[in-house]
């Protein structure tokens, strides 16, 4: 489901057309943005390859446009919400219409996460679903775990495609994962939250992981056994035994406030920081946080290195030196000093801010609310 | 099966061997000296002896058997003497004709003993199926209880079924209108679900069953009356079919039938009292999945009238909501959005957001309300003051002691741009995005309805250019409470900000951006009810196709 991270290399053809989409979308439109795709189909490209190919190419080069600081907020936005609407118009399209094949081959529910906004993998997963014939009931971002559960239960989907792109959610997607094995449902997930082995989809019990939308799409085809009830999901990760993952869940607001102050202590010029400045420095602390308690759920430090040297090229871009980042990891070092798994983590994340080579070539996560 | 006899019923060698007749074992019965009283026919099978043979012939096949009766005998002569000695009741074990066999002793009031002889496999056997059968019943309620699925929960009985009591089970939906639905399984096959124009009654026994009332015990028929379609493909021969309603708890919860293959008669008392301890389980668990999905069809349908609206483009504007209900449990709340769209495109189409005190299903109880007050108010749409009057009115008469806030839009296309009449009752008043960033606060304000006897408004007209939008919220966005150090208000200012960045995006994309905020605000947090409503002039051409599924969120 992470279409926007991986997707194949296109042909020559497809390229054009993928700068075409590009521009338009980047121009604010939405007509040309219709007509480059809707042209691709009516010159013969198959519906699968525009959505996957195409479409999911254009939005992932938004992400890494933005992560270069080369996309404004808004820009970021608008391109998301154009792309989304040519996904949706063209389900409509007279070809897209003639290729789905002949189904039905059974009800599968495509949704996000609770908390997760990025939609736009887990669309692309539903129109590509559509397309080989499935029934589909796609319930979009940010969905409440009790409404899915309670729709799975009255719909009872051959299976539950479940897609999360940031870490911190994975807590709640193994809730969600568990609860749905529980009704019966077995569960694919997807999305660059799983990690790009899908290491955490095994981690959490699901019962499949798929790298992009084509991947899903062939292991649902597959089809999946359903899963064997009486799973307790803490069986999963002994670990959270120590209490350490509640702990810092629990504590976030204060240790963002004690991160601050720590920095305004070193750094004279946080002193003088202007009101917004204040808030995105603990916005960032407060992600910070956010990946150390995913670390902790995981029990893996290279979640946690993965994210701060991603951080650290953000930040980059944006002309903040990394510094502050070491010391923001130094305080939280201080302030968690009695939690050993925690303190092991930022000790590893600092030698991974601190290592000159560590820039990772792809974004794991685009956390700055691109809804894409 | 039956438990291992540890005790002979104690009798005199007078009162015959008769009890023996019905024993589950083979059993020897040796007089003090060894020499054969009796043995029965499965003993001598065993010993691959012909019937009466002598005490001779045993001590070639089995002669550890009689070692260990010699000393039973020999302790049992002491103990006489001795009341204290130990007893030596012990099982032996020893090979006969090759194969394993236990002797368990008992010993009878005349000294000759009764040797029951218990082949490991035979044992071995009984008391797997026996131990399977009691596992699968402890494990039954998890399997069946996890999904409040109709159908699933058919599925899961099938299955067990026909793993454990039959070759075949066929399990009838209790929702069976006109054509029969139905679960076939064969044994270690997947379940298949099947349906048929049919009349149960001509299954004897099935059509009661299916009634659920009054309650009828299991029967056999005849499996030369069973209808085709009661036979899963795959079941080459029928043997004995039964029918068993699954207890409902006065919901009808279906029957199950069992098949099995020739050469299997009806069951044994014990399979009896399992299939019955099954069909209990199972009943109880089917009718709590079809009470629980009436239920959840009646609340989708009722919710279906309180859920939001999905928003487009209409008559020349751009139209965007989203709401986010205080209680993730329910789906609506006091907050609420509508879009009237005008009967010309050249008219005027009214937007309304609002938000009624309280939340939770009581709060969108009353939204609903005034939603159809609003919508009967609509000739009037074109003088807020008066609408509002007569809506504050309405509210004042009903029962409902709850007041409310809302703005009301008026939105007109002129040419490439947009003319929004905007009047706030009592509500946070709306914001327009200007295209260079700019973010104005429009100069309407009210007084709330259904709280006082009067209203006053003063509305305020504002000219979008394209790619400017309007803004409506509801103050449960600005009052959020949370953020990275968990305690702040999101606030007007916040929101300002956050706008300003939103210039010329599209109307979904800003109604979304806005709701991200606020919502990654609080986090986990509790809050209130949130609903944005944006309205948009267009700056090109929109994709004619609305999408098949709606922006965001969830549908219903």
């Amino acid at each position: 489901m992470t279409a926007v991270r991986t997707v194949p290399p296109p042909t020559s053809e497809l390229t054009a057309t993928v700068d075409r989409l590009w521009e338009a979308v980047t121009a604010g439109s939405e007509e040309a943005a219709g007509a480059v795709v809707f042209g691709a189909l009516t010159a013969g490209a198959e519906p699968e390859s525009v959505l996957l190919e195409v479409i999911a190419a254009v939005q992932a080069r938004i992400g890494r446009e933005w992560a270069a600081n080369r996309l404004t907020v808004a820009e970021e936005h608008a391109a998301t919400a154009i792309n989304d609407r040519v996904v949706a118009a063209l389900a409509h399209h007279p070809v897209v219409r003639d290729a789905v094949r002949a189904g039905p081959r059974g009800r599968v529910t495509v949704s996000c996460v609770d908390g997760e906004w990025h939609a736009f993998p887990a669309r692309l997963l539903a129109q590509v679903l559509a397309l080989r014939g499935w029934e589909v009931d796609y319930l979009g971002a940010q969905v409440p775990t009790p409404h899915l559960i309670a729709r799975l239960h009255r719909t009872a989907p051959v299976a539950l495609a479940l897609s999360a792109s940031l870490a911190p959610r994975l807590a709640t997607a193994h809730s969600a994962i568990s609860a749905a094995q529980a009704a019966g449902v077995p569960v694919l997930v997807g999305g660059a939250a799983f990690g790009p082995d899908g290491r955490y989809a095994r981690l959490l019990g699901a019962d499949a992981w798929a790298e992009d939308a084509r991947g899903a799409a062939d292991r649902l085809a597959e089809g999946l056994v359903a899963p064997l009830p009486a799973h307790q999901p803490v069986d999963d990760l002994p670990h959270l035994a120590d209490q350490e993952y509640t702990l810092v869940r629990r504590s976030a607001p204060r240790l963002v406030g004690a991160v601050m102050s720590g920095l305004a202590e070193r750094f004279p010029a946080v002193r003088s920081y202007t009101e917004a400045q204040l808030q995105h420095t603990a916005e960032d602390t407060a992600h910070i946080v956010d990946f150390l308690g995913a670390a902790l759920y995981t029990d893996d430090p290279e979640l946690f290195g993965g994210f701060l040297t991603w951080t650290a090229g953000v930040l980059t871009a944006r002309a903040v030196p990394t510094a502050s980042l070491l010391a923001a990891l130094e305080v939280l070092g201080h302030e968690l000093r009695d939690l050993p798994r925690a303190v092991g983590l930022l000790d590893h994340g600092r030698a991974a801010v601190a290592s000159p080579s560590a820039v990772p070539a792809t974004v794991p996560h685009q956390y700055h609310g691109n809804p894409a | 099966m039956a438990l291992l006899p540890t005790e002979t019923p104690l009798g005199s060698a007078e009162s015959g061997l008769a009890f023996l007749a019905g024993a589950p074992y083979p059993v020897l019965v040796l007089a003090a000296d060894g020499a054969v009283v009796h043995g029965s026919g499965s003993a001598w099978n065993l010993l691959g002896r012909p019937a009466g043979a002598e005490g001779e012939e045993l001590a070639e096949v089995a002669p550890w058997l009689l070692e260990a009766h010699s000393r039973l005998c020999a302790a049992a002569t002491v103990r006489r003497h001795r009341p204290g000695a130990p007893a030596a009741e012990t099982a032996v074990r020893g090979v006969i004709a090759g194969a394993e066999v236990e002797a368990h002793p008992s010993l009878r009031a005349d000294g000759s003993v009764v040797w029951w002889l218990v082949g490991d496999t035979d044992r071995g056997l009984a008391a797997v199926v026996e131990r399977e059968r009691w596992e699968l019943l402890a494990r039954l309620p998890g399997l069946l209880l996890n999904s409040l699925n109709v159908d699933r929960c058919l599925e899961t009985t099938a299955q067990q079924a026909a793993a454990h009591l039959a070759d075949a089970a066929v399990v009838v939906s209790p929702h069976s209108g006109r054509a029969l639905r139905f679960v076939t399984c064969l044994r270690d096959g997947p379940p298949v679900r099947g349906q048929v124009r049919a009349d149960p009654a001509a299954v004897p026994g099935l059509a009661e069953a299916l009634q659920g009332f009054p309650p009828v015990p299991s029967r056999w028929i005849d499996p030369e009356t069973a209808p085709n379609w009661l036979l899963p493909e795959g079941l080459t021969a029928v043997g004995a079919v039964s029918v068993t309603p699954l207890p409902g708890h006065g919901v009808p919860a279906g029957a199950l039938v069992l098949l099995r293959g020739p050469g299997h008669g009806a069951f044994t008392p014990s399979e009896e009292v399992f299939a019955r301890l099954f069909a209990a389980r199972a009943g109880a668990a089917v009718s709590a999945a079809v009470m629980y999905s009436e239920q959840a069809a009646i609340t989708d349908l009722l919710m279906r009238e309180l859920l939001p609206p999905r928003l487009e483009h209409m008559n020349g504007a751009d139209f965007a909501g989203g709401y986010r209900a205080s209680v993730d449990r329910d789906r609506v709340g006091g907050d609420f959005y509508d879009v009237h769209p005008a009967a010309d495109p050249d008219g005027e189409t009214l937007a309304v957001l609002g938000d009624v005190c309280g939340k939770g299903l009581e709060a969108a109880v009353l939204t609903g309300k005034i939603r159809n007050t609003l919508h009967a108010l609509l000739p009037l749409a074109d003088d807020h003051p008066r609408l509002l009057s007569l809506l504050n009115r309405a509210l004042l008469t009903s029962h409902h002691t709850r007041f409310a806030t809302m703005v009301l839009a008026s939105v007109r296309r002129q040419q490439s741009r947009v003319t929004v009449r905007l009047s706030a009752a009592g509500h946070p008043a709306p914001l327009i995005v200007r295209a260079d960033g700019r973010v104005e606060v429009s100069r309407t304000h009210g007084s709330l309805v259904g709280a006082l006897p009067e209203t006053t408004v003063v509305s305020d007209t504002v000219v979008l250019a394209p790619g400017e939008a309007c803004v409506l919220y509801s103050d449960g966005v600005t009052e959020a409470r949370g953020g990275p150090l968990g305690d702040a208000m999101f606030g007007e200012e916040r929101l300002l900000h956050a706008l300003g960045e939103c210039a010329r995006m599209p109307a979904e994309a800003i109604v979304e951006r806005v709701l991200m905020l606020a919502s990654q605000w609080v986090g986990g947090r509790r809050h209130d009810d949130m609903a944005v409503m944006v309205v948009a002039a267009p700056q090109g051409t929109r994709l004619s196709a609305a999408g098949r599924y709606g922006h965001g969120g969830f549908p219903a």
